[in-house]
C-alpha cells in the first residue's frame, strides 16, 4: 500500500519536472512556433503524468482523474493548432535558423476545416 | 434526422454524465437521460462524424494499439525536446513541410491532425484537403514522400485500418 | 514520505508557472501571451489536483475541469479573433 502511493508520489513529481521544463523552453525558445513545441506539449505531458500520479495515490479518485485526462489530451492539441494557424495568417517573424516555409508561397487565406 | 447519430451521441454524453457524476442515484440517472437526450436531439442532425465508425472486435483492438503506439511516441519525443530545452546551444533546425496524407475519412484526418501536434517537435499548422503542413523542430528532409513516412507513417497506417 | 514528494513536485510547477509568467509579461506578440497564458491554465489544473489531494475534497477536481474547458474556450476565441476579426 505504502509502495503504491510512492510510486504514485514519483509520477507525479516526474509530471511535474516535464512542466518545469516547458516552462523552461516557452522562455528560451526564439519564435512563436518553437514556443509552442516545448511549452505546450511539455505541459501537456506534465499535466497527464501528475494527474496519473495522484490516481495511483487515491483510487477512489481515477475516474474523476481520467475524465480530466482524456479533456486535457483532446482540447490542448486543438487550441495550439489555432493559435499557430493565426499566428501564420498574422505573419509573425519565424527565427532565423527556420529552414524553409513551404507554406508561405500558398495564397494565405486560412483552409476549411 | 439520422438515427444512428443521434444514438451514438446520447450514449457518449450519457457516459460523461456518468463519469461525471459518479453516481447511481435515480434522480441523477434521468436529470442525465433528460439533458443528454435533450442535447443529441439538438445536435446530432448537422453531426456526421460518428456515422462512419464501425464497431468490429478488430476496429477496438486496433484502437487499443493505436493509444498504446500514440503514448509511447508522444513521451519518447517529449524526453527529446526536453534534452533540446536543456542543452545550452539549443539545437533546433525548425522549417515548414508539406506532407500527404492517404487517409479519406474526415474523422481519421482529425484524429491524424492531433495526433501530429500532440507529439512534441511536430505541429500541424494548416490542412488543405489531403495536404497537411507541418511545423517540424527538426527538419530532415524537404521531400513530401519522406517526411510523410519519417512523421506519421505509423499512425497512418494503423488508422487506415480503424477508418478504412 | 508521500507528502514531502509531492510538496517538491508543487515547488517545481509553480516554478513553471513563474517562467510562464515571464514570458506573459515580456511579449512581444499577443500570440506569445497566448501561447503562455494556455501553458499557465494547464500547468494549473494539475497545481489544483495537488491542492484537491492535500484538502482530501474530491469536488476540487470539478474546479480544476472547468478551469481548464475556460481556457480553452478563451484561447479558441483569441485565436479565431486575430485570424479573422470578430
Amino acid at each position: 500500500m505504502e509502495t503504491l502511493e510512492i510510486i504514485g508520489a514519483l509520477v507525479t513529481l516526474l509530471g511535474s519536472i516535464f512542466i518545469f521544463l516547458g516552462g523552461l523552453g516557452i522562455v528560451r525558445m526564439p519564435d512563436l512556433f518553437n514556443r509552442i513545441q516545448a511549452g505546450t506539449k511539455a505541459s501537456t505531458l506534465g499535466t497527464i503524468l501528475s494527474l496519473f500520479g495522484l490516481a495511483i495515490i487515491n483510487e477512489a479518485w481515477i475516474w474523476k482523474l481520467l475524465v480530466i485526462i482524456f479533456f486535457v489530451l483532446i482540447t490542448n492539441p486543438v487550441s495550439s493548432n489555432v493559435i499557430s494557424r493565426a499566428a501564420h495568417f498574422r505573419g509573425i517573424k519565424m527565427t532565423d535558423k527556420t529552414v524553409a516555409d513551404l507554406l508561405v508561397d500558398k495564397s494565405n487565406k486560412p483552409g476549411e476545416e | 434526422m439520422n438515427i444512428r447519430n443521434v444514438t451514438n451521441l446520447f450514449v457518449l454524453l450519457f457516459l460523461i454524465w456518468l463519469l461525471l457524476t459518479g453516481t447511481f442515484e435515480l434522480t441523477s440517472l434521468l436529470l442525465g437521460i433528460v439533458i443528454a437526450g435533450g442535447l443529441s436531439l439538438i445536435f446530432g442532425k448537422n453531426s456526421n462524424v460518428f456515422g462512419k465508425l464501425r464497431l468490429t472486435p478488430k476496429v477496438f483492438i486496433y484502437s487499443l494499439h493505436y493509444l498504446i503506439v500514440l503514448s509511447w511516441e508522444i513521451v519518447k519525443s517529449n524526453v527529446d525536446v526536453a534534452l533540446r530545452v536543456i542543452n545550452p546551444k539549443l539545437p533546433i533546425n525548425p522549417g515548414i513541410v508539406k506532407v500527404k496524407t492517404k487517409l479519406k475519412s474526415p474523422m481519421g484526418r482529425m484524429i491524424l491532425a492531433n495526433s501530429i501536434t500532440l507529439t512534441p517537435g511536430t505541429l500541424t499548422i494548416d490542412i488543405k484537403d489531403d495536404e497537411f503542413y507541418i511545423h517540424w523542430i527538426d527538419v530532415k528532409t524537404l521531400d513530401p514522400e519522406i517526411a510523410s513516412q519519417e512523421i506519421m507513417g505509423k499512425f497512418e497506417k494503423i488508422l487506415e485500418v480503424i477508418y478504412g | 514520505m508521500v507528502n514531502t514528494i509531492l510538496i517538491v513536485a508543487g515547488v517545481f510547477m509553480v516554478l513553471g508557472i513563474l517562467l510562464s509568467l515571464f514570458r506573459f509579461i515580456k511579449g512581444p506578440d499577443i500570440t506569445d501571451r497566448t501561447v503562455a497564458f494556455d501553458v499557465m491554465t494547464v500547468t494549473s489544473i494539475s497545481v489544483i489536483g495537488l491542492i484537491a489531494y492535500f484538502a482530501g475534497r474530491i469536488i476540487y477536481l470539478d474546479v480544476a475541469l472547468v478551469y481548464g474547458l475556460l481556457s480553452f474556450l478563451s484561447v479558441v476565441a483569441i485565436g479565431r479573433y486575430i485570424e479573422k476579426g470578430l
